[in-house]
């Protein structure tokens, strides 16, 4: 049973999920600096290799854009290969690359940040980089009539030849109304097609600023060193006033929703959600961490009750799985998603789930089952440190969504307070019929020969 | 969820579920070269039993990497499509006496994490684990039992089938899954690559349970394993680890030798209508095995052509240039028999017959001419610069040391890669591309249309 069926958010680039792979600890070996221009600059050192990534990481990603023009901190992303006037168009992929670096870029709900990972002695390759483009951009309507083309693409990849991607996508749009969650990180269809480069160019006067951003560096260095490096080359870039967003807050959900959603497809396929706080809205801090708890006891692994009850036991899904992440700026979503097994109807595999979350209402989880999910948090907060460019995304990120890198260093100690009283806690305070938003995949013919389905 | 600039999905690694999304599979390719920085130091021996070691010793973290691989992938299939995948999928689903829950439980409840993944040419179950003394031994006991006697109940194995048909189910939901599994079926005909490692459905719905206890009786067995241990443990606990495991394997025999795919005498297109909003683009033809002498300069002439991300003639011709495609690129799947050597591309169902175009212009000139010397110093630069990075972490090293043991290369590959890299000159490959790719001699595969073409 080791393969899976696609999970809800099957297709990323970065399939770093915070719950299986916890957090960073040698908080001896982090240093945290502060430019005079506002730049956050923390330095994890990590001398088992002689390597070092170097992430920017910008306050700015999809849930701070407005209607008509979702997507634009991805366009942005992307338009920040496009060149500056001291390196056109292309060549910061080709200096890195002639420098033996790996390097790319990625944008979230919270966050846009782009790496370089290298040997050691070449970091300042980078920040020279970076930090032209951080205020030098150029953003040529030639190149940005194409790239746009290119974003449409990957869209097309991602999203609308993916039916479940596509399900899941409107299912995030049926939960979340009115805040910024509403619309997919890479923008509706329509929106891109109408970017213009006045759009893309409003969008980076507004956000890249060097107090508005984050450098995370984590391998093989002196901090010092580094430290000086950072101010020579992102010192001298100028700040300026970033706008303070409106709180944006989704109204509150007060009554269950429901969705459908028909495309050719093979399979259905269904996911809810509960509506739930994070850490960073959380009026309790320790409800997230239950949270995150209650979703390992679902979905840990193969001894975790979806997989135990539902694919071994009834035998009732194909594939069924649970996701929380309480790295977010707004209240956001416990997931769960799942395929029937043939035989199996929607209907039936929907019944299984909301048993599942009923017996976590009605009863503590066991201390074996309690027990295994903090044996895997402390493992993971191991073997998470096998990888450098991990370690400063999980720093990068914390700090971006507006929380403290230093939250990473408690998470486990956080996790192992959990009792089984809390789990239930939350489930009986979150995971109820008005917090829930569900939608359906309907599969329709492949073949537009063929009758549609009966619903 | 985030969305980013170019992608690190690996359209051309064969996977068991079109979520396998991962980063480390993107280096698989772009693999290895060396260094004057030391490079992990591989010791190797031999289990009582006589199965071949190759450790690295790591103490920086408290963790253990243990891979057990079999030369046992879809290639050993057979006449039944899909055996060797449900067996390694079954491995964990009753072992001598536990039960899948009591083996799950042993493995997570110590913090430990298990697969077991079919490609074309092996099964690898891999296990991870911390070093703790207690912790490891539940972990590597339980894999043991796994390795040496799982029970394949028979409800497990129809639910399992079941669940595999499924996920062929799903693989005809994705252009890009169709795409791949066309081009190998007709590229490699009759070859034992033809098929798509998740079987058909016709072929698991022929199968039992036998089929999966005798594919396990005849292919998880001594002569045809290696194991590879990673971590934070001495050599004699390592020793003592890999014959623990190895014991009760019987001795069996290595699986034959593979017959190599005949290459084809001309050029062919198959369209497969979809009705994706893009069309997916497969070109190639069978390539060459791990051991072809000119396998470096194809690889550092591939890296020029389309092997270096967007800094890559196809990514600036395509891509770059004009914005037909997210995604392009090609690469030699060198494997035990001749592997393809594929280009691959995705773009609006408008515009199939330009970006094919182009992509055929760009690998026809660069067949006859070569890279420029300036594409072939930076092409260097990349790969021998880049070296500290493809073994900076224990995962990245256990990678490597499984694909020297299974493809049988020198225990120095990784010291001396950097300096093969070096050594390749322009001439050579261009040579070595002429001997070895021809524009029309190809396989193209096209998926797609839109709902219209599929209609037809």
């Amino acid at each position: 049973m080791t393969h899976a069926l696609p999970r809800i958010l099957g297709a990323v680039c970065l399939s770093l999920s915070l719950m299986s792979a916890t957090v960073a600890q040698a908080a001896a070996a982090t240093h945290e600096y502060k430019l005079k221009n506002g730049m956050k600059v923390i330095v994890k050192e990590d001398h088992r290799a002689p390597v070092v990534v170097s992430q920017v990481w910008y306050k700015v990603g999809s849930s701070y854009e407005n209607d008509g023009i979702t997507g634009i901190s991805h366009m942005l992303e992307h338009m920040m290969f496009k060149g500056t006037k001291k390196h056109p168009a292309g060549e910061f992929s080709r200096i890195i690359a002639a420098n033996g670096g790996q390097e790319n870029a990625f944008t979230g709900r919270d966050y846009t940040a782009y790496f370089q990972s290298l040997e050691k002695s070449r970091l300042k390759i980078s920040f020279e980089l970076e930090a032209d483009r951080m205020h030098n951009l150029l953003l040529p309507d030639a190149e940005f009539k194409k790239e746009r083309q290119v974003v449409a693409e990957e869209r097309r990849l991602r999203t609308e030849d993916n039916p479940q991607a596509l399900t899941s996508e409107q299912f995030h749009a049926a939960a979340f109304t009115t805040g910024p969650y509403h619309h997919p990180v890479i923008g509706w269809m329509d929106d891109i097609a109408h970017y213009t480069d006045a759009d893309v160019r409003a969008w980076y006067r507004k956000w890249y600023a060097p107090n508005n951003a984050t450098l995370v560096v984590v391998g093989d260095v002196d901090p010092q060193h580094v430290l000086a490096l950072a101010k020579k080359y992102f010192g001298p870039v100028k700040p300026h006033a970033i706008p303070t967003l409106k709180p944006r807050h989704d109204i509150a959900q007060t009554g269950p929703r429901e969705i459908t959603v028909k495309a050719p497809a093979e399979l259905p396929y269904l996911v809810m959600g509960y509506k739930v706080p994070v850490l960073r809205t959380a009026k309790q801090q320790w409800e997230p961490y239950a949270l995150d708890v209650l979703s390992g006891i679902l979905d840990g692994g193969d001894s975790a009750r979806l997989t135990r009850n539902l694919i071994r036991g009834s035998q009732v899904a194909a594939s069924a799985s649970a996701g929380y992440d309480i790295y977010e700026r707004y209240n956001s979503l416990l997931e769960l998603d799942g395929t029937p097994a043939p035989g199996h109807t929607i209907k039936e595999l929907r019944q299984a789930l909301e048993k599942q979350v009923r017996q976590l209402r009605d009863a503590p989880v066991t201390a074996q089952e309690l027990e295994r999910v903090k044996a895997q948090v402390v493992a993971s907060k191991v073997y998470q440190q096998d990888s450098v460019f991990y370690q400063a995304m999980q720093i990068g990120m914390l700090e971006t969504v507006g929380l403290d890198w230093h939250l990473a260093d408690e998470y486990v100690d956080r996790i192992r307070a959990i009792t089984p009283e809390q789990v239930q806690k939350v489930a009986q305070k979150y995971l109820t019929g008005d917090h829930l938003t569900v939608a359906v995949l309907r599969p329709q013919p492949m073949d537009s020969r063929q009758p549609p389905h009966q619903d | 969820m985030p969305a980013c600039r170019h992608p690190f999905m690996t359209p051309h690694r064969p996977s068991l579920s079109r979520a396998a999304v991962t980063v480390a599979a993107f280096a698989l390719y772009t693999l290895v070269s060396s260094t004057a920085w030391a490079v992990p130091v591989i010791q190797h021996w031999q289990t009582a039993n006589g199965v071949r070691v190759l450790f690295v010793e790591t103490h920086e973290l408290p963790m253990v990497d243990i891979q057990v691989v079999f030369d046992a992938g879809s290639a050993r299939d057979g006449g039944m499509p899909g055996v060797a995948n449900l067996t390694s999928d079954l491995l964990n689903e009753g072992a001598g006496d536990l039960s899948a829950d009591q083996i799950a439980d042993r493995f997570e409840g110590a913090g430990a994490q298990f697969s077991a993944n079919t490609d074309r040419d092996t099964t690898t179950v891999s296990l991870r684990s911390l070093s703790d003394a207690k912790l490891l031994k539940t972990a590597v006991d339980t894999l043991t039992q796994v390795l040496q006697s799982p029970s394949f109940p028979k409800n497990a194995f129809e639910r399992e089938r079941k669940r595999m048909l499924v996920d062929l189910q799903q693989e005809q939901e994705s252009p890009g899954d169709i795409a791949n599994n066309k081009f190998y079926a007709v590229l490699y005909g009759k070859h034992p690559y033809a098929g798509d490692p998740l079987g058909t459905p016709d072929s698991l719905k022929a199968l039992n349970r036998d089929d999966v206890a005798s594919f396990h009786h005849h292919y998880y067995v001594a002569d045809n394993a290696f194991v590879i241990i990673v971590g934070d443990l001495d050599k004699s606990a390592a020793q003592k680890l890999a014959d623990a495991m190895m014991a009760k394997l019987p001795k069996g025999q290595h699986a034959a030798p593979l017959p190599q795919a005949p290459s084809l005498d001309k050029s062919e297109t198959v369209m497969v209508p979809h009705p994706s909003t893009q069309t997916h683009v497969l070109s190639g033809q069978v390539g060459i095995t791990r051991k072809d002498p000119e396998f470096f300069a194809l690889y550092v002439g591939n890296h020029v052509l389309g092997g270096n991300g967007l800094v890559s003639r196809l990514a600036e011709e395509i891509r770059e240039k004009r914005g037909l495609s997210y995604s392009t690129y090609s690469y030699f799947l060198p494997l035990a028999a001749k592997g393809p050597f594929i280009i691959g591309l995705q773009t609006r169902n408008t515009e199939v017959k330009q970006a094919i175009d182009v992509m055929n212009k760009t690998l026809t000139k660069y067949v006859a001419e070569g890279p420029t010397a300036e594409e072939l110093k930076e092409a260097k630069q990349n790969i021998t610069g880049g070296f500290p990075l493809r073994i900076d972490s224990n995962r990245k090293i256990a990678d490597y040391l499984a694909f020297i043991g299974f493809y049988d290369l020198p225990l120095d590959y990784l010291n001396t890669f950097n300096d093969h890299v070096e050594q390749v000159t322009a001439a050579d490959i261009r040579s070595a591309f002429k001997q070895h790719v021809h524009p029309d001699k190809r396989l193209t595969v096209v998926v797609g249309g839109g709902a219209d073409a599929a209609g037809k």
